[in-house]
């Protein structure tokens, strides 16, 4: 048994209210592949980024190849020999691949012909080494994802890392890119480096690594060799519940279909099918959870129904009336409302105070503005029965909501979003980031809309959340609904295979 | 993205860290402070004038003798003031509609060449029709002159909107064709025939000339001016629009998410800022001048920039900007009298601007104690 290169023990991250890493343990050998799977939000990019000096850990101990080391920086861990590709990679999009890799290199003032020469050798000399195929004197917006990738490898090859760590490395590559970037990882695993990669992706894990290591919830569940160990037993680890959940007690109250999607096709930014013939249906008095990892498709359905993207083919029936196109004004109208994934990005205008955020949807009913001009003293009044009616804990009305707590400002939206009485709710992770008591609270507003008779579109990434609070769940992989179960039947590990887009027999037969 | 913009201080300890050496404080970026104090723009004055003291210093003067004199010029007697306020009014329409653009971020730098149109345009409407009664002529040249003014903000707008086209490169390149335009206007088709060949459309009648009050050049474009001011104010607090705009303003995203057009806003607010500007343009030939010619704006739509940004874009700080900056100007001709060239005032204006913007940068940090 050899010395782990890396060791990290205790690790405890909080941000906030919310703790991120909690007691985590981790460790990694040289030479060898080791996978850190989990959920997204399990916490494996927190502690990656502890590691390679992007936070900072609260309580904890880090080792290199023995030595205690503090890590304040990435700069501090590239002298340790750590290095990180991100998932959003670190690159001048106008230098050439060349001039990236040796940015910020001190060695030589002057930087002549020969000097760039014997770099571009020296680097193609590094990069064929590792099977890493790239155009070096090319600028990077002229090279493709899967090469601006094997340019950030490089990077921390070229910067003498024997630790390397790749946050998601596979999430945008295609299917013959990640076989190349695994050949890679062997060959960086033969000359004896320390290779790390964190992901949600149970059938990579299965080709590629050594060991893996399954977070769940801030913690480190198990460490287990890849050759004893096979998917179904990862798919347990990686939802398996720790406490008894307690259901959400309910009335069956399903009433009239309210959202009907047909065979619905969405062609993304990119090109790429992003929804894939969906179809699903949503009644009132009726909550309806959305599994899935995320990139599945579940932004875009979201932004769909909510009059944010137009389709390809397709058809929307809502409350008996087709949707004839995408329009926010006419899903607003018509009695949709939207928490979005990101509150301070999409939800919430942080500058502004609660009133002004409070009146996003409704500011253009007679209720609230006549001839164009605002009712200021009505929405004031109206938005402070709001503040007190959905106990939202703001200094001033007028505080600007950034200021706020992570809680409040979701309460804020709910408020905002519930005021008007919606048929339907799209709500995107509505509980991310909060803390428990916040998140117990959205719960509840959520199956109070239910009681009211409301349709809930629950998209989220916690299965216990979905498990908790829907009637019927479905599981979203690649842009289309792959399963469905409802609450009576659903079975945590067979939604976790489903979420990995395994459909073998053994596990649909429940 | 915290860590990279952490200063030196922390990225100066070596592994393993050495207890004791550590440097007591952090610079810490906190990218959520985007609004500076009420006073970043008084400091930013005073520091300017400190820096400028420097130079003029420099050149063997006493700073506290030539600002008095700048000041003296501008506001200490009767003429000096009403040059101020005429110099005000372009700076204040100019930098009231460019303020409408940059509270959703469209970077208008072009309120020069918006100017400049509108000018022409209401130029047009003498040469054209030069014998309407003096109501009609000024009614026509305020329209023309807005109408052309708003016109060449939506050549910026567009290919914005529909193009994805930096308005900062476009507003900024139809400054020197609305130049080069006016130039070839006096040079050629406006030019008086009885001006002995100088560049220049012929002199304005009564009827074409905005009235003035009593002997002093200054004319009732202040009145357009406070009025636009005033109607800003309350469209922007009291209003549907003024809302949308300070959501826009505050978080585009969330506000395309509120089902607000940002596109029809872009091109909304365009077409008011070229129009104020263009005002501006018609108020300067119809009210000062008297006719077309060229350097028909000394810069008022570059200064316009600062008077806006100093003013945070807030309509009462507007207004008092503008008389300052008024005021700079008429006082950077009062020096040339002790031998400094005017270009002084120039030198501050540039300096207010840099500590200003300089400000709203270091704002965002802060001082920590090291942990």
């Amino acid at each position: 048994m050899q010395d782990p290169s890396v060791e990290m023990r205790g690790i405890v991250k909080k941000f906030g209210s919310v703790t991120a890493s909690d007691q985590v343990d981790f460790s990694a050998n040289a030479g060898e592949i080791h996978a850190l799977l989990g959920e997204n939000g399990a916490g494996k990019s927190t502690v990656m980024s502890m590691l390679s000096g992007v936070y900072r850990a609260d309580e904890g101990e880090i080792l290199v190849h023995g030595l205690p080391v503090k890590i304040r920086s990435p700069k501090d861990a590239a002298r340790l020999g750590v290095g990180m590709v991100f998932q959003n990679f670190r690159l001048v999009q106008s230098l050439t691949a060349a001039e990236n890799i040796v940015l910020g290199e001190k060695s030589s003032f002057w930087r002549g012909n020969k000097w760039i020469k014997n770099k571009h050798r020296e680097i193609e000399g590094l990069a064929e080494r590792f099977g890493l195929k790239f155009p070096v004197d090319r600028p990077i917006w002229q090279l493709s994802v899967g090469e601006q990738q094997r340019v950030e490898i490089v990077k921390t090859l070229y910067r003498g890392a024997d630790i390397i760590i790749l946050d998601e490395p596979t999430s945008v590559l295609t299917p013959g890119e990640v076989e190349q970037l695994f050949a890679t990882l062997q060959v960086m695993k033969q000359a004896g480096k320390t290779v790390i990669m964190t992901t949600h992706k149970m059938k990579e894990v299965m080709a590629s690594s050594d060991r893996i290591s399954v977070m769940r919830k801030g913690r480190m569940i198990a460490t287990l060799a890849t050759a004893e160990t096979d998917e179904l037993e990862l798919a347990r680890l990686m939802v398996r519940r720790e406490v008894e959940i307690t259901r959400q007690e309910r009335e069956a109250s399903v009433g009239e279909p309210l959202l009907v999607v047909n065979n619905l096709d969405v062609i993304a930014d990119h090109g790429r099918k992003v929804l894939d013939g969906l179809s699903l249906k949503v009644c009132e008095g009726e909550i309806v959870g959305v599994a899935g990892v995320a990139g599945n498709g579940q932004k875009e359905l979201a932004e769909v129904l909510t009059g944010l993207r137009t389709w390809k083919n397709g058809d929307i029936e809502f409350d008996g009336q087709p949707v004839k196109s995408a329009s926010v004004r006419g899903a607003i109208d018509s009695g949709i409302s939207h928490v979005p994934e990101n509150r301070m990005k999409s939800g919430l205008a942080g500058r502004l105070g609660s009133v002004d955020n409070l009146l996003f949807k409704s500011y253009r009913s007679d209720e609230h503005s006549k001839f164009g001009f605002l009712k200021a003293a009505k929405n004031r009044s109206w938005s402070q029965a709001l503040v007190e009616r959905f106990n939202v804990k703001t200094p001033e009305l007028d505080t600007p909501v950034q200021q706020l707590s992570g809680g409040n400002q979701q309460k804020l939206l709910f408020a905002r979003e519930v005021s008007h009485q919606p048929k339907l709710m799209v709500a995107v992770h509505p509980t991310q980031g909060l803390d428990v008591g916040a998140t117990a609270g959205v719960h509840d507003l959520l199956m109070e809309l239910r009681s009211t008779g409301s349709g809930v579109l629950l998209i989220s990434e916690d299965l216990d959340e979905l498990l908790q609070l829907s009637d019927r769940i479905l599981v979203m992989y690649n842009g289309s609904i792959i399963g469905e179960s409802d609450h009576e039947h659903a079975d945590r590990e067979h939604i976790g295979l489903l979420m990995a887009g395994i459909q073998n027999k053994e596990a649909s037969a429940i | 993205m915290s860590p990279k913009n952490t200063s030196d201080a922390v990225l100066m300890n070596s592994v393993p860290a050495k207890p004791g050496k550590r440097f007591p404080m952090r610079l810490e970026y906190d990218a959520s402070r985007t609004r500076s104090p009420w006073w970043s723009p008084v400091l930013s004055i005073i520091l300017a004038l400190l820096l400028c003291a420097v130079f003029i210093a420099a050149n063997g003067m006493s700073p506290i003798t030539v600002y008095e004199k700048m000041f003296r010029g501008a506001f200490g007697t009767s003429y000096g003031f009403t040059e101020t306020m005429v110099k005000a009014i372009p700076l204040l329409l100019c930098g009231l509609g460019i303020a409408v653009a940059y509270r959703i971020s469209v970077w208008n730098i072009g309120a020069e060449g918006q100017l400049t149109v509108g000018a022409m345009a209401a130029t047009a409407v003498t040469i054209y029709f030069p014998d309407l009664s003096s109501f009609w002529s000024i009614t026509l040249m305020l329209v023309f002159g807005t109408a052309a003014g708003a016109l060449w903000g939506l050549m910026t707008a567009i290919p914005r909107t529909h193009f994805g086209v930096n308005e900062l490169i476009t507003s900024l390149m139809l400054n020197y064709i609305a130049l080069l335009a006016l130039d070839y206007v006096v040079f050629g088709p406006w030019k008086d025939p009885k001006g002995f060949n100088f560049p220049g459309s012929p002199m304005f009648t009564a009827a074409q000339s905005l009235p003035v009050l009593g002997t002093t050049r200054l004319h009732i474009g202040l009145i357009f001016g406070l009025v636009a001011v005033a109607i800003y104010y309350l469209m922007i607090k009291f209003t549907r629009w003024g809302y949308e705009l300070r959501l826009i303003g505050a978080n585009p995203t969330a506000a395309r998410y509120a089902g607000i057009h940002i596109k029809k806003h872009i091109i909304i607010v365009m077409l008011i800022s070229g129009g104020l500007a263009g005002i501006a343009g018609m108020a300067e030939v119809s009210g000062v001048t008297h006719k077309l010619m060229q350097g028909i704006s000394p810069g008022y739509g570059y200064t316009a920039i600062i008077v806006a940004w100093l003013a945070k874009l807030n309509p009462l700080g507007l207004i008092i900007t503008s008389i300052l900056f008024g005021g700079l100007i008429v006082g950077g001709y009062s020096v040339q009298t002790i031998g400094l060239p005017s270009s002084i005032s120039e030198m501050l204006q540039g300096a207010i601007l840099f500590f200003l913007i300089a400000g709203d940068m270091i704002h965002r940090f802060r001082i920590r104690r090291s942990a």
